[in-house]
């Protein structure tokens, strides 16, 4: 492995960045899919949280309501999912595909105006003499507040899941709905807030895409993005902590061969391009494999509930 | 209709076709135009171009053409379906504008022997109803490869590579020949993002190769990303590809290369509607207008511009060809003599760099 001209602390602190609106979408999904709801609209509600956060941040000047419209956008896209399968109990996995190529129609449509307008830039936060420390100023302490709010929502929802009685409640509801629903739990409202969540938190990070990753808007942008969100969270066996790490590992991996590219690497590209996919399925297999349950997934997931059963 | 009918009608379909097709072109009073485009129109670069071209065939013959087109087609089988629905969905000729629809393109003409098709960037045409048409793009990588030479302050330049295809290839060459004529100490770093629209991947791209320390940065993908990325460090310059991107000027983007089909498109449609039209491989450049180059802003100074203006309209008068001896290739064989211009059959299949570029083509 050469390391030739590749600074660690700035690759470090590239990844952080890279990974963002991937941990915001795989966290959202993480929470609808705990709820025993499978919506693969993923890619659908990013790429309207990244047109809706942009057009409000270049209407308003302001790029913290532009990340509140994205979230705002991924939400109100992600509601038209929970009235199709929560109360209409269409099929989950036909409308969440609907929900993504809707979603990429519809955004291309708003777009329309958008394209080749520059956002408000947003600024990093500045952290005076911590962002001047050597390699850790760089990694830990140069971002914009989106890289730490995305690091946070990880442990929120780490905490809200694994410690308090909502999330013991969501949990349940995910298992088994039918049991949930006996103990008086309104499975279809529960589920709905969860969608609602998945769907915020996927159009902030489409909206971190559009505003601060590429700043721009082109029709397609997320590019996939919310696939590889979906499967990290099935990697990392419907685990918080993992879905950062396995984020973390794909968006290192893709900036790392881009820089062993750059810097002139001897490893041949193909093998570089396809590394990122390879080693996060790997490692979060690997690690899934390691303990001893084998079916993580959510027992109710993508299954249609209904009360008079 | 009954079976009856229809088994007749299949049968003299069946007779006719065997037959044989009279090659008689007719002239025609209206023609369906369709265009399969790689990326979205909105990207603002590549596909945005094709279909500017597409507007303007449909301003210059009004009523007598209809056009339609799908944004966002994959390379590969994809590809062969949506040609199909489009032949069978009554249209006359089909624009294929990526170089990943070669073999798409061409199964599908073989099947559909009255539909004219039109492959961007290839180089097959297996069938008399297939042509090829490209721009000589490298023409501009030449005139920007001059100011990338002059404009860096590290002495290294920036590439991002979409697909290690002779296209892309013959761009790094003379990026690299003509910034390496006017700064001896300039090096080239390629990146290839294996993919021709995705402006995550094309901004992460730039940031490695800022990160690295490349201070001018040339883009051989879609979008606009690269010089969105090249914004947030100041000092960092780069190009409009495919489009003018005059939203960076006056820097990031200093200069750009501009793809203009709209005079092909519209002469090709044109000729299918007088009957005139037949089979053939075109390639033109900046002489032919096909390729522009994009105001040079001010950013930068008076005599680099010069120079590269000279650069420029010297390819225009046909007194220079990009691809002049004496070059070598990169494992130092002999490829031009003094002089000597590389025949255009070795563009088209390009897959070596020249001397003095580091690093390994993709096989």
């Amino acid at each position: 492995m050469d390391w030739g001209g590749i600074n660690p602390a700035v690759l470090v602190a590239s990844l952080m960045t890279a990974s963002v609106p991937i941990i915001f979408a795989a966290i959202g999904e993480l929470v609808v899919e705990k709820s025993g709801v499978l919506n693969l609209g993923v890619e659908g509600m990013m790429i309207i949280g990244a047109i809706c956060g942009f057009a409000v941040a270049v209407e308003t000047g302001s790029p913290t309501l532009g990340f509140v419209g994205g979230a705002a956008g991924g939400a109100a896209l992600s509601l038209i999912f929970a009235l199709l399968t929560q109360v209409l109990m269409a099929n989950q996995v036909a409308t969440g595909l609907a929900l993504t190529l809707f979603g990429l129609g519809l955004s291309s449509l708003i777009g329309q105006g958008y394209v080749g307008v520059k956002p408000p830039p947003t600024g990093r936060l500045d952290l005076g003499p911590l962002s001047d420390m050597p390699g850790l100023g760089t990694i830990l302490f140069r971002h914009d507040v989106m890289v730490y709010l995305s690091v946070a929502a990880v442990a929120v929802v780490w905490a809200v899941l694994r410690y308090t009685r909502s999330g013991l409640v969501l949990r349940a509801v995910g298992e088994n709905h039918d049991a949930a629903h006996a103990l008086g739990y309104h499975v279809v409202r529960i589920r709905v807030l969860a969608i609602l969540f998945g769907g915020a938190m996927a159009g902030l990070g489409g909206a971190y895409l559009s505003l601060i990753r590429v700043p721009q808007w082109t029709d397609g942008i997320t590019a996939g993005a919310g696939w590889i969100a979906l499967a990290i969270v099935v990697f990392a066996s419907w685990r918080p902590w993992p879905v950062l790490l396995g984020a973390y590992l794909f968006g290192g991996i893709t900036v790392l061969q881009l820089n062993l590219q750059a810097a002139g690497s001897r490893i041949p590209v193909q093998y570089l391009s396809m590394s990122p996919y390879l080693i996060t399925i790997l490692v979060l297999v690997i690690m899934s494999a390691d303990r001893r349950r084998t079916a993580a997934a959510p027992a109710s997931l993508g299954k249609t509930f209904h009360a008079s059963r | 209709m009954d079976r009856r009918t229809l088994l007749a009608g299949a049968a003299s379909g069946l007779a006719l076709s065997l037959a044989g097709r009279a090659a008689l072109a007719q002239a025609k009073d209206k023609v369906k135009v369709g265009f399969v485009y790689v990326g979205p129109i909105g990207d603002g670069g590549w596909t945005f171009q094709h279909n500017e071209g597409r507007l303007a065939v449909e301003k210059e013959f009004g009523d007598r053409v209809e056009t339609v087109y799908q944004e966002s087609v994959p390379e590969g089988s994809d590809a062969e379906r949506v040609l199909t629905q489009m032949a069978l969905g009554g249209c006359d000729i089909i624009f294929t504008t990526s170089f990943g629809y070669m073999d798409a393109t061409n199964n599908v003409a073989a099947k559909f022997p009255n539909v004219k098709f039109e492959h961007c960037t290839g180089f097959k045409r297996e069938h008399p109803n297939v042509s090829t048409y490209n721009a000589r793009f490298y023409e501009g990588r030449a005139v920007c490869g001059t100011i990338a030479g002059m404009m860096t302050k590290s002495n290294k330049i920036g590439y991002i590579g979409s697909y290690p295809i002779p296209e892309v290839v013959m761009g790094i060459n003379a990026a690299y020949i003509h910034a390496k004529k006017v700064n001896p100490d300039v090096t080239i770093s390629v990146v290839w993002a294996y993919t021709w629209f995705d402006p995550a991947k094309e901004a992460d791209a730039a940031k490695a190769l800022i990160e690295q320390g490349v201070d001018v940065i040339l883009a051989h993908t879609d979008s606009t990303a690269p010089l969105a990325e090249a914004a947030k460090t100041p000092g960092v310059i780069g190009f409009g590809q495919a489009s003018d991107m005059a939203a960076y000027a006056p820097s990031p983007r200093v200069s750009s290369i501009i793809d203009n089909w709209a005079p092909y498109y519209v002469k090709r449609v044109g000729m299918l509607l007088d009957g005139t039209w037949q089979s053939t491989d075109a390639w033109e450049g900046i002489a032919g207008g096909e390729v522009k180059i994009g105001e040079i802003t001010e950013a930068v100074p008076a005599e680099v511009k010069a120079k590269a203006m000279e650069v420029h309209d010297a390819i225009a008068a046909g007194t220079y060809h990009p691809f002049t001896g004496p070059l070598n290739k990169q494992d130092g064989s002999a490829w031009l003599a003094e002089g000597q211009t590389a025949p255009d059959s070795d563009l088209l299949g390009m897959n070596f760099y020249v001397e003095g570029i580091q690093g390994e083509i993709p096989k």
